[in-house]
């Protein structure tokens, strides 16, 4: 992003040559990332671009091609969350943070692939098909924000929003080799991203670095009236420089390399955290003892929300609406039944369980409690460091072949990104290393709230000092 | 045949009169073309959130404060799930564990007894859009310009031991809230709603019956019917050895009867949990003493001041204070004219009459307190006769114009003159000496006679009073 903006000003490339070699690109590009894209809208923004840029406007986002995942509501363009129960759907209404982009003069070049309402791990639930991983067309880009992370890693746009309930920004971005940022909850606007998780759903920039990723993060981020879990935040500078890790103490928790976890990335994020050592970070262990429920707790909660949120698609008003139903309820039934994907209607049936009478106590109630516990264990971890680290994934990208059937095998590759979302705390994936078959390593950082200035410092230092971010698939 | 004792609680819908709804800046404006008054948010699009209006808050704590409620430090609003066509979101957004008030009460007074009824809650909800089902085609319609526009639940213990209480219950929360002016109470347009919970046990008897939820009571008097026949109904179980089934029933009117509701649409878990969109509400004490410096004086005080300072009869008290506006339009009408009992007559009589007849309130009678106080001035000083003054005030109603221009324009003030009287008894007198026979010779009854001729003769003009004591002087003499 901060690339193209530069070949703009040193009049390498205009913005419309660049959009016009990006959607000839997308065009012939197999890797499934997109749904739809925005080709005459974005040459539109893009010659408004060239004459802005003429006038010597100097934001970096102006005439930046960046991609948008299909939850986020962008007004004229279709928004289907990778559903059939949204398939005909255009929203009439810009999200906050697209509107944001616009007026900053950033071109939408297209909406992203991803698991059927962001609920999955592996963009395979898509109502259009998986997308690939640009490292190796057979593997998953890993998920829910798999069309986003495989976009910018193909170079089919300068940078992407992607949304994170449970780790949809972090692991793809690790199985892709890109930084993704899942922010602080409340530091950027929901308005406009198509609920999964209330309280969990953040929308998180995707880039190549972690200074892109800052770029992204700085136009998107801050207090939406028309979101009211949104804040201002309390740091509000823009970070570009790294930070300066001396007497940084990172934290990391023994519970971050427990079972499961394949040996080239428990290889890759020691290396890592050796790295930050050498440029004056002090380590330290942390105990996090309550991570262990992590994934239990969040499949209840998130699918509670769920199984509310995804209520309004009953075909009375818009999206699918079976032809077939002859009086109310099968008019629901059916729309629904054809409207969503195994998967999502686990998780509405999960949801819908789990708040029931009788056993609302039991599972919804307890699970918040817990995610009480864990928010007071990172308070207190917190205490002793100021960024914790470990993978952000238990393993690399995997075969799309190799998909595993068990849900719970594939809810348990959220072990690590889970306990942040939880606890509201930003987090971040950047590149570390790759494995013996070449494919991508990601470092988790999780940062205290509102810190995402340390988070985006320390990814910064981490890759002045490094070059895995720069290696191209 | 036993005796048995009746326990209704009532829970009460009511509109609130905020500029927009609840949760988006849409219009909350009655009757308009249907679909017009919404967007993204009330219509439950993909993607939207909801952002709570203040003033929804405002009107809960002014009604709790009204009516002696705990208002909660941290009040939390909570989804109900269920699906229907008209709730756009497949949830209400309402409140659960922590209402905005709790723990209040209201009296009411039943055939001279006073009685506190209690109120366990008042929440703040949105309420849904509107069905409409065209039973020939058929074809459902849905106008979602209500969805979103706020409500207030309001919950009663069940303290309610007849019909009649019930309806007096609703007649005083109805008036409060239109004193606070945090609802129309328009009962046909659907602004203030009830729901009744009846039940029916042996005197003495400590345990509740099985109770049944009514609905579907769009008037005071289909509260009071379907009560009466729900009651009949239970207890007519019971006293044949049956049991009552616990279940919703809806109320027809045009029947007179009350029908089981399809257990289909009554069979509902609601999920029930907070709503993530919102955070809680914090209502610190600063924000209740800022409401509290807006309540204005609320009927119960104000029947007792005018009782007090204007020494009205409870009759009057209870009319006068039937809408703030006619209250205050009484004071003022008072502070022109200090006759507070003409006054409170007139207007209990004349001008209540019209506004009945034309189906108007008092801000639209076109006539303001200065033009009702000129008139009774008229009377009071003799200007204008008690009969003659209910023509001029039709004219007055009619054409807007203040008393004493009507009067003088047609003539007609009042024959005080006590020459001019006594000459046109003198005809009278001379026209029927036959009467005047009898009336000398003790049939004083006839006095009511000649007064009515001198009236007749002077177009009504002529001081009643004046005439009287004339006639009897020119007779007796």
């Amino acid at each position: 992003m901060l690339e193209t903006a530069r070949r703009y000003r040193r009049g390498e490339t205009t913005p419309t040559r660049e959009i016009e070699a990006l959607l000839e690109k997308i065009r012939t590009d197999d890797h499934n990332a997109f749904i739809t894209v925005n080709a005459e809208e974005a040459l539109e923004q893009a010659a408004r671009a060239d004459r802005d840029l003429n006038e010597g406007n100097e934001d970096i986002l102006l005439g930046v091609p960046i991609a948008i995942k299909d939850n986020i509501c962008t007004r004229g363009l279709p928004t289907t969350c990778a559903s059939r129960i949204l398939s005909n759907f255009t929203p009439a209404y810009d999200a906050t943070v697209v509107r944001g982009l616009r007026n900053r003069g950033a071109v939408i070049i297209g909406k992203t692939n991803l698991d059927e309402f962001a609920m999955g791990s592996t963009t395979t639930s898509s109502s259009i098909g998986p997308s690939r991983n640009p490292w190796d067309r057979t593997k998953t880009p890993g998920g829910s924000s798999g069309g986003s992370a495989a976009a910018v890693a193909s170079r089919l746009c300068a940078g992407a929003l992607g949304s994170d309930t449970g780790g949809s920004v972090r692991q793809p971005a690790s199985f892709c080799g890109i930084t993704g940022l899942k922010p602080t909850y409340g530091s950027v606007s929901r308005y406009g991203l198509v609920a999964f998780a209330s309280s969990l759903d953040q929308v998180g920039p995707m880039g190549r670095s972690a200074r892109d990723v800052s770029v992204l993060f700085d136009a998107i981020r801050g207090h939406d009236p028309r979101d009211s879990t949104s804040v201002q935040g309390t740091h509000s500078l823009l970070t570009l420089d790294g930070l300066d890790m001396h007497g940084i103490r990172v934290g990391v928790p023994k519970a971050f390399f427990a079972q499961g976890l394949s040996e080239d990335v428990e290889g890759a994020v020691n290396s890592a955290i050796s790295v930050m050592r050498e440029l004056g970070a002090d380590i330290v262990p942390v105990d996090l003892t309550t991570l262990t429920y992590g994934v239990a707790v969040y499949y209840i909660i998130a699918c509670a929300e769920a199984s509310s949120n995804l209520a309004r698609y009953d075909g009375v008003r818009y999206g699918l609406r079976s032809s077939d139903a002859t009086e109310l309820v099968e008019l629901y039934s059916r729309t629904r039944a054809e409207g969503f994907n195994a998967e999502v209607k686990r998780r509405i049936m999960l949801g819908t369980y789990v708040l029931s009478a009788g056993y609302y106590e039991a599972y919804y109630l307890k699970a918040s409690q817990v995610r009480t516990l864990m928010v007071q264990d990172f308070q207190q971890a917190f205490t002793r460091c100021d960024l914790i680290a470990g993978p952000t994934a238990p393993v690399t990208a995997f075969g799309l072949d190799e998909m595993l059937d068990d849900p719970l095998s594939i809810y348990l590759l959220d072990i690590y990104t889970i306990p942040a979302s939880l606890a509201g705390l930003p987090a971040m994936s950047i590149p570390c290393g790759f494995d013996r078959g070449g494919l991508p390593i990601g470092l988790q950082l999780i940062a205290p709230s509102f810190r995402e200035d340390v988070l985006l410092g320390a990814g910064i230092a981490f890759q002045d000092a490094t070059t895995f971010h720069e290696v191209m698939p | 045949m036993r005796d048995f004792e009746v326990v209704i609680g009532l829970e009460v819908h009511a509109q609130l009169r905020t500029q927009s709804k609840i949760f988006c800046s849409c219009s909350t404006v009655f009757g308009l073309e249907p679909n017009t008054n919404t967007c993204e948010v009330c219509l439950g699009m993909p993607g939207v959130l909801p952002v709570l209006n203040r003033a929804v808050v405002d009107c809960g704590i002014k009604l709790g404060l009204a009516t002696g409620c705990s208002v909660e430090p941290v009040t939390v609003f909570a989804r109900k799930n269920y699906f229907y066509p008209d709730l756009p979101k497949g949830y209400q957004i309402t409140q659960y564990d922590h209402p905005l008030c709790s723990n209040g009460h209201l009296d009411i007074e039943v055939g001279g007894e006073k009685k506190r009824i209690g109120i366990v809650r008042i929440h703040m909800e949105e309420d849904a859009g509107k069905t409409i089902h065209d039973e020939d085609k058929p074809l459902s319609f849905i106008d979602f310009n209500r969805a979103g526009v706020p409500l207030l639940e309001i919950v009663s213990r069940p303290d309610l031991r007849s019909s009649s209480e019930a309806v007096e219950y609703l007649k005083v929360l109805r008036l409060l809230l239109m004193y606070l002016e945090i609802c129309d109470g328009n009962m046909e347009e659907g602004s203030f709603r009830c729901d009744a919970n009846v039940s029916v046990k042996p005197v003495g008897q400590q345990v509740l019956g099985i109770r049944t939820e009514l609905k579907n009571m769009n008037s005071f008097r289909n509260v009071h019917k379907a009560l009466d026949y729900e009651v009949r109904r239970q207890i007519e179980l019971l006293a044949k050895g049956d049991t009552v089934v616990q279940e919703t029933r809806l109320w027809n009117a045009a029947l007179n009867e009350s029908q089981p509701m399809r257990s289909k649409e009554e069979s509902h878990d609601y999920r029930y949990f907070p709503e993530p969109d919102l955070v809680p509400v914090v209502v610190d004490e600063a924000w209740i003493d800022e409401i509290r410096a807006t309540l204005p004086e609320l009927p119960s005080d104000k029947r007792a001041r005018f009782a007090t300072t204007y020494g009205l009869p409870s009759y009057d008290t209870e009319v006068l204070t039937q809408s703030r506006a006619l209250a205050d339009f009484f004071e003022q009408c008072v502070e022109i004219l200090d006759s507070p009992k003409d006054i409170s007559n007139w207007i209990m009589t004349e001008v209540l009459h019209v506004l009945k007849v034309r189906g108007k309130g008092i801000g639209q009678l076109g006539l303001g307190p200065p033009e009702i106080a000129g008139l009774l001035a008229l009377i009071r000083e003799g200007t204008l006769s008690g009969t003659l003054a209910k023509e001029v005030f039709s004219e007055m109603v009619a054409s807007g114009r203040d008393a004493h221009s009507i009067v003088s324009e047609k003539g007609l003030e009042q024959l005080s003159d006590k020459e001019r009287i006594r000459e046109a008894i003198e005809v009278v007198l001379n026209e029927h000496p036959k009467e005047v026979a009898r009336y000398r010779g003790g049939k004083t009854q006839l006095l009511g006679f000649f007064v009515g001729q001198v009236m007749k003769a002077t177009r009504g003009k002529a001081n009643p009073n004046l005439t009287n004591t004339l006639i009897r002087e020119m007779l007796d003499s």
